[in-house]
């Protein structure tokens, strides 16, 4: 289904991207970090330096598919308060930009806000659709009824591990693109991209997915040049995630990740296609 | 069930009681009730990284449950190296404290190599990985029992070990992080959220992720993604089979009542499975009533949580509003849990089990109960069990029972990694001494 309908403003963008012979950037950060206004200028800012899709996380308590970069800053979120009512209106925001901005979230801040109103909600913000990594379409009839009324993406993820049946299924049940993990882990920078990314890109395809973005694990301009020869999207998260991290003050941390995005997306338009 | 008026424990007079576990039973045995779902309770809540091993282990699962020699080589292990069948103990001294005319028996989990019914699954699981020719296993631990039991087959099978434990319970339990290693295995504390269980299930989660084609993970109790809930709670069953069948010989019937701590629920399950369709069996679940469920520092699931889903399973769940995992207290680390097994939440809802919560104190005061009635130091654990039976004690005569009460615990560990914490809430040590 991915790319066939017509309503996913994620995939309109990856395929706009993709007639003019590049991959898309997407780029990770979570809401609340180093506060939620703060977060929203982050994202602003990496928009402006050429990140094409943002990927807006809820924060968590228990983030079991993060590494410790990103569980460093969600720990921070949630100690400042930071509500999971919030991201509509950091959504909003951000998508004012004219990205298509969707939401990574675990699932059960969306089952306690309810389903039906979490997707409603993100409608309303102008929110592109949710990405959920703890979900499998198997466990989600009511997101996908629920998506499929309010018109929102629905970005499942594929792994290497994943079997042909399961890989099909996947590319059925998604909307915008399927999100193919590069490597079997848990989301932080690594030395090299896995070596099955590309073929977990391909097989994916084979099973009928349109669209497929690869992250985990892609960190540097080189990483994302190498990914974007052979996926329609790079997801950088930990490392524009560290650079806020690593900053004495939020000014300076949304210098360095400007300066990161800009060089992930030179190096996403370096790459032939 | 809920026509009768409840007692205490809410738990309705016999021939209602009767009644209503035969209705529940018309659409097939409660006791053999198979996952992924238990009701609206259990599923798959994880990555799609670990389908294709929680499709492999349930296929192994079901392969070897259908092979005799797999059985066979459990009971061997069993028979030879976990000292089953553990014995049955009548407790009249403890039961004196009860009342009611009330006879107690202690099924002795405590007396299981590793001290707790944790070895039964361990065992169970251990024998599973190696038919699935993985060379590596993960776990999970709170106090330590698991931990200590997963090292302990680790060694017997000559499987290679990592133990995650929260840094806050390293320091709690320092002992059995010296008995894992001395196993062989390795320990890693883990220093991110509370630092406590539900941490170091997290961390486990995420080894698995990235190892999961060399790597089994053995997880301790019946929580987490199917078939972790079926098989945890299969593999303990013969708690309560062996009990039946020893309560039978010593009294000629069956218990009124059924009595078990419930931290993620295995020894409870273990117990309460060859009883679930016998409908004059009242099961009763014992929670963590930590400061008491008004203070908001326990881990009371039934009493103060809502359905959720953490670890993979859907369930009762300690949350905040905004699905947020709230902190828990216990004194004791195993109950020290935020959520609990999909099948305990079906159960509940079902009216087949009740569950209650018990406070640090009620559980510590029972604990020094038994110790000096009976000479036996039980796991802190096991003493919210022994707790909630003795505040049945006043509704026993609303049972309304033609003879004395009969009542089964699962005394599921020994006390023997409580001691320090026992000596420090009782002021057992001089200033000179501790």
């Amino acid at each position: 289904m991915t790319g066939t309908a017509t309503g996913s403003r994620t995939a309109t963008r990856l395929h706009e991207l993709r007639d003019q012979g590049r991959a898309a950037l997407v780029g990770y950060l979570p809401l609340g970090y180093p506060d939620v206004a703060g977060s929203v200028d982050a994202a602003r800012a990496m928009v402006e330096a050429g990140v094409d899709v943002v990927e807006l996380g809820v924060p968590y308590t228990d983030p079991v598919m993060d590494g410790p970069t990103i569980q460093r800053a969600v720990e921070h979120s949630l100690a400042g308060g930071t509500r999971v009512r919030e991201v509509f209106g950091a959504v909003e925001q951000i998508a004012a930009t004219g990205v298509p901005v969707l939401v990574m979230t675990y699932w059960n801040p969306v089952l306690r806000y309810g389903v039906e109103p979490f997707a409603r909600d993100l409608a309303a913000a102008g929110g592109a659709g949710l990405i959920t990594p703890d979900l499998i379409p198997d466990e989600g009839a009511q997101w996908l009824a629920a998506s499929e009324e309010h018109d929102l993406d629905r970005v499942f993820l594929v792994a290497p591990s994943s079997t042909p049946e399961r890989l099909a299924l996947t590319a059925a049940a998604s909307r915008g693109f399927v999100y193919a993990a590069s490597t079997m882990g848990v989301t932080g920078a690594r030395a090299q991209v896995g070596e099955r990314a590309e073929q977990l890109v391909a097989d994916t395809r084979a099973a009928g997915a349109d669209l497929v973005c690869v992250g985990v694990g892609v960190s540097t301009p080189e990483q994302a040049a190498e990914v974007a020869t052979f996926a329609d999207g790079v997801i950088v998260g930990s490392a524009l995630v560290r650079t806020l991290l690593d900053a004495p003050d939020p000014a300076a941390g949304r210098r360095e990740l400007a300066r990161l995005a800009g060089d992930l997306a030179a190096g996403v338009a370096s790459a032939r296609r | 069930m809920t026509s009768t008026p409840p007692a205490r424990g809410g738990a309705p007079a016999s021939a209602a009681l009767r009644r209503a576990v035969a209705a529940l039973g018309e659409r097939g045995p409660l006791a053999e009730q198979t996952g992924p779902y238990f009701g609206e309770f259990g599923g798959r809540f994880v990555p799609e990284a670990l389908i294709a091993a929680l499709d492999e282990l349930d296929t192994a699962y079901h392969k070897a449950l259908a092979d005799p020699a797999f059985g066979a080589e459990l009971e061997r292990l069993h028979r030879t190296y976990t000292g089953r069948p553990s014995p049955l103990t009548e407790v009249p001294r403890f039961a004196a404290h009860v009342g009611g005319r009330a006879r107690v028996f202690l099924k002795r989990e405590d007396l299981n190599h590793t001290g707790s019914h944790k070895i039964n699954n361990v065992l169970g699981q251990a024998l599973l990985v190696k038919r699935m020719g993985k060379k590596r296993v993960i776990a999970e631990t709170g106090a330590g029992q698991h931990g200590v039991a997963t090292a302990t087959a680790a060694a017997l099978l000559d499987l290679e070990c990592t133990v995650y434990m929260g840094e806050e319970d390293t320091r709690r339990q320092a002992l059995n992080v010296a008995r894992m290693r001395l196993l062989g295995a390795e320990v890693i504390p883990v220093k991110i959220g509370s630092r406590t269980l539900k941490d170091a299930i997290n961390e486990a989660l995420r080894d698995w992720v990235a190892n999961v084609e060399t790597t089994h993970y053995l997880l301790g109790t019946v929580t987490g993604p199917h078939p972790f809930p079926e098989m945890v709670r299969d593999f303990h069953r013969v708690i309560g089979e062996e009990a039946r069948a020893q309560l039978a010989e010593e009294t000629g019937r069956l218990p009124d009542a059924v009595a078990a701590c419930v931290g993620g629920g295995s020894n409870a399950m273990g117990i309460f499975n060859a009883f679930l369709d016998e409908p004059g069996v009242r099961l009763f679940g014992f929670e963590a009533g930590g400061e008491g469920v008004d203070s908001g520092r326990h881990a009371s699931r039934f009493s103060g949580g809502a359905p959720g889903v953490l670890h993979g399973a859907r369930s009762f769940l300690l949350q905040d509003d905004d699905g947020q995992t709230r902190p828990t207290h216990s004194v004791s680390a195993g109950l020290d849990y935020p959520s609990v097994g999909p099948e305990h939440a079906w159960l509940h809802g079902l009216g087949r089990a009740t569950y209650l919560p018990v406070t640090d104190t009620e559980a510590m005061d029972a604990f020094s109960l038994l110790c000096r009635t009976e000479g036996i130091i039980p796991a802190i654990e096991s003493a919210h069990a022994l707790a909630g039976v003795l505040a049945l004690g006043p509704e026993l005569a609303s049972w309304d029972l033609d003879h004395d009460p009969l009542i089964l615990i699962n005394l599921s560990g020994r006390g023997d990694k409580d001691v320090e914490t026992a000596a420090q809430w009782f002021g057992l040590l001089g200033e000179d001494e501790s």
